[in-house]
């Protein structure tokens, strides 16, 4: 079925090679492409990361901030009180906005009005990357979607294009706005898009991402890490056991922060 | 040819005076957005794109509309378009010219925008606008250029112009129908979602782009001894009429597809725009109008002997051009982004230095748009004396 597909993209962009120019084609055989890539990663045994979010446990701790705050100081994100301006990696979003298509009028309060930890989806599928006209913003072969500071032109066509409001723009120069800056990480300058790494930088080291570890170590243990590829991997026991969901799921940008109520 | 711009009447530096001095204040602003960055707009989060990008989409219109002039001259040989399909390629020179720096003034890091030649990406509609407009531009600066200094030497443009000119008109359409995919790819984006994207683009710029013809050509009959002839403009009247009749009917597809299907993610954008959400109304007034001054200019023009009156066309064109502009270059861009992908309303408003630096790229164009058809006035006047 699988491959059956996917000679019909094969089909069908040669179709529109030949009918409505190379523009069309491009799309579909981009399509075509990733899915490509994400089966040879399966079955390769490449790394797939993914990070699963407790809401329940989560929200236990109201007002906690443990994992924004590592993550925004690990990556000196500017502090931008300004909502039209500010710039976040991570953060907390009412469950109503979040899943838009899984909360309903009859849904508890606490339900609609618990707040969920958002970031960066990590897509398998991302529209982001597809829109990119310059290929700043990439997707790493293990899965993170990253982005290249210094190739950016700012066109905020990835804003534009992303579905879950994961990405920030640099209205202005941000360091004024960070607190400590952290040489160890380079602060970006005004004019360019940012976003969450899935820390791959701490990755590399062997590290967990900071939200991660910052959540471990208040005992919330509401954030859990993984490679979706190992079928022994805790993370993708729990995906497979109990019933998550990922957002916008209809979109097919296949997301992969899962979430479980 | 070009000295011809060098030696006009006090009326024509007067004009040209002026467009330096909307390109000066546009420069100054500029600057000072190089500097401060985006912040001096009234760009957001939730409202990334807007006067800029706008003004950009509508301009990718006027530029197209040049194959309303082109098709029937060169395909159909429509003798009494002869005379003005210069013109119309001028106009579309000026306009991609306009449409280039509007993505550039809207650049995050405008020193890097060639990085998108650096590093070629298929899969992105932006590459593919880039490589189109820039296309089209070369297109109509060569067939302008061999075929007027063709003409004004009295003899045939050279044959392999011709091949030139006939892939000029699918390119012409190309560049709004890749201007639509930009936005009606975007699964992020339920307004713009829409396949009736490209071709409402297409009508829109074949009803605004005309009239802004006529009205060019009107306004070179009242200050020079250029006239387009009646024929050309009658026949563009028409062009204009039924362009935004197709135009308004595929909004109103748009509008029943939305509102019937009742799926709040596709409905609330006309409702903001239209109604306004919780309280947030901003663009309402300015829909209404938009809507309002589009529906009466098209009954108004769709009587020929309306139409017939030069004065009347030039008010319906105006009026055309006016519910075209507030459609596509505020209502279209704005409202995709209301509510956001989360639901918020953040509105938009351009500030003061964000219009200034749009009235600088206006001002170039016209500049260019103001040279070229010096040059085609002097020639002609030139040809007939």
């Amino acid at each position: 079925m699988e491959s059956g597909r996917r000679e019909f993209l094969k089909t069908a962009a040669g179709a529109a090679a030949l009918g409505l120019g190379a523009g069309a084609a491009s799309f579909v055989g981009a399509e075509a492409l990733a899915r490509s890539r994400a089966g040879q990663a399966a079955a390769g045994g490449g790394k797939r990361y993914a990070l699963a979010v407790d809401t329940k446990k989560c929200a236990e701790r109201e007002g906690c901030r443990a994992c924004i705050d590592a993550c925004h100081v690990t990556h000196n994100v500017p502090r931008i009180e300004n909502r039209e301006e500010e710039i976040k990696w991570v953060w907390k979003e009412e469950a109503e906005w979040v899943f838009q298509d899984r909360v309903h009028e009859y849904s508890g309060a606490e339900l609609r009005r618990r707040p969920v930890l958002v970031l960066c989806n990590h897509c398998d599928n991302p529209p982001c990357v597809r829109v990119c006209p310059t290929q700043a913003t990439f997707k790493s072969a293990d899965g993170p979607v990253m982005m290249d500071p210094h190739r950016c032109i700012g066109c905020r066509y990835c804003v534009v294009g992303c579905p879950y409001g994961a990405r920030s723009f640099n209205w202005k120069d941000p360091r004024p706005y960070i607190e400590h800056v952290d040489p160890a990480y380079p602060p970006r300058a005004r004019g360019v898009v940012e976003k969450c790494t899935m820390c791959s930088e701490r990755l590399a080291h062997g590290l967990l991402p900071a939200c991660v570890e910052a959540c471990a170590r208040e005992g919330a243990g509401a954030l859990l890490f993984g490679d979706m590829n190992d079928p022994e991997s805790e993370i993708r026991k729990r995906v497979e056991s109990s019933l998550s969901l990922r957002r916008k799921e209809h979109l097919g940008t296949r997301p992969q922060v899962y979430y479980t109520l | 040819m070009l000295e011809k711009a060098l030696r006009g009447s006090g009326k024509y530096w007067g004009l040209v005076g002026f467009l330096l001095v909307l390109i000066g204040a546009g420069l100054g602003c500029y600057l000072w957005q190089f500097r401060e960055g985006l912040q001096i707009t009234g760009l957001s989060r939730d409202v990334p794109w807007g006067f800029y990008i706008s003004q950009f989409t509508f301009l990718v219109g006027v530029a197209a509309s040049a194959v309303i002039l082109v098709l029937p001259y060169y395909l159909h040989d429509y003798k009494a378009f002869g005379r003005i399909v210069v013109l119309g390629e001028f106009l579309a020179v000026a306009a991609v010219i306009m449409c280039m720096l509007f993505v550039f003034v809207d650049m995050g890091q405008p020193m890097r925008v060639l990085n998108v030649m650096l590093h070629p990406t298929p899969q992105s509609v932006m590459f593919w606008d880039v490589l189109v407009l820039s296309g089209y531009l070369v297109l109509n600066v060569v067939i302008s250029r061999v075929t007027f200094s063709a003409e004004v030497k009295g003899v045939a443009p050279a044959a392999w112009i011709r091949p030139l000119i006939v892939l000029s008109i699918p390119w012409a359409v190309s560049i709004h129908t890749v201007t639509a995919f930009l936005y009606s790819g975007l699964g992020a984006r339920p307004f713009w979602l829409t396949a009736i994207l490209a071709p409402r683009f297409l009508a829109s710029a074949f009803s605004s782009g005309p009239s802004l013809l006529i009205l060019l050509c009107l306004l070179l009959k009242k200050f020079t001894r250029f006239d387009a002839g009646s024929k050309a403009i009658q026949k563009l009247g028409v062009i204009v009429v039924y362009a935004m009749l197709v135009n308004i009917f595929f909004v109103g597809v748009e509008l029943f597809t939305a509102l019937y299907s009742d799926i709040p993610e596709h409905k609330h954008h006309f409702q903001y725009l239209f109604l306004g959400l919780e309280g947030k109304t901003m663009m309402v007034p300015w829909m209404w109008f938009s809507q309002t001054v589009g529906m009466l200019s098209v009954l108004f023009l769709l009587n020929p002997k309306v139409r017939q009156k030069e004065r009347f066309l030039a008010l319906g064109c105006l009026g055309v051009i006016v519910a075209i502009w507030i459609e596509k270059g505020l209502g279209m861009v704005v409202g995709g982004f209301v509510p956001s992908t989360q639901g918020s309303l953040m509105e938009y408003w351009p500030t003061a230095p964000e219009v200034v630096i749009g009235l600088g790229v206006y001002g170039i164009g016209f500049l260019v748009l103001t040279v070229l058809y010096k040059v085609a006035v002097s020639e002609r006047e030139l040809e007939e004396a």
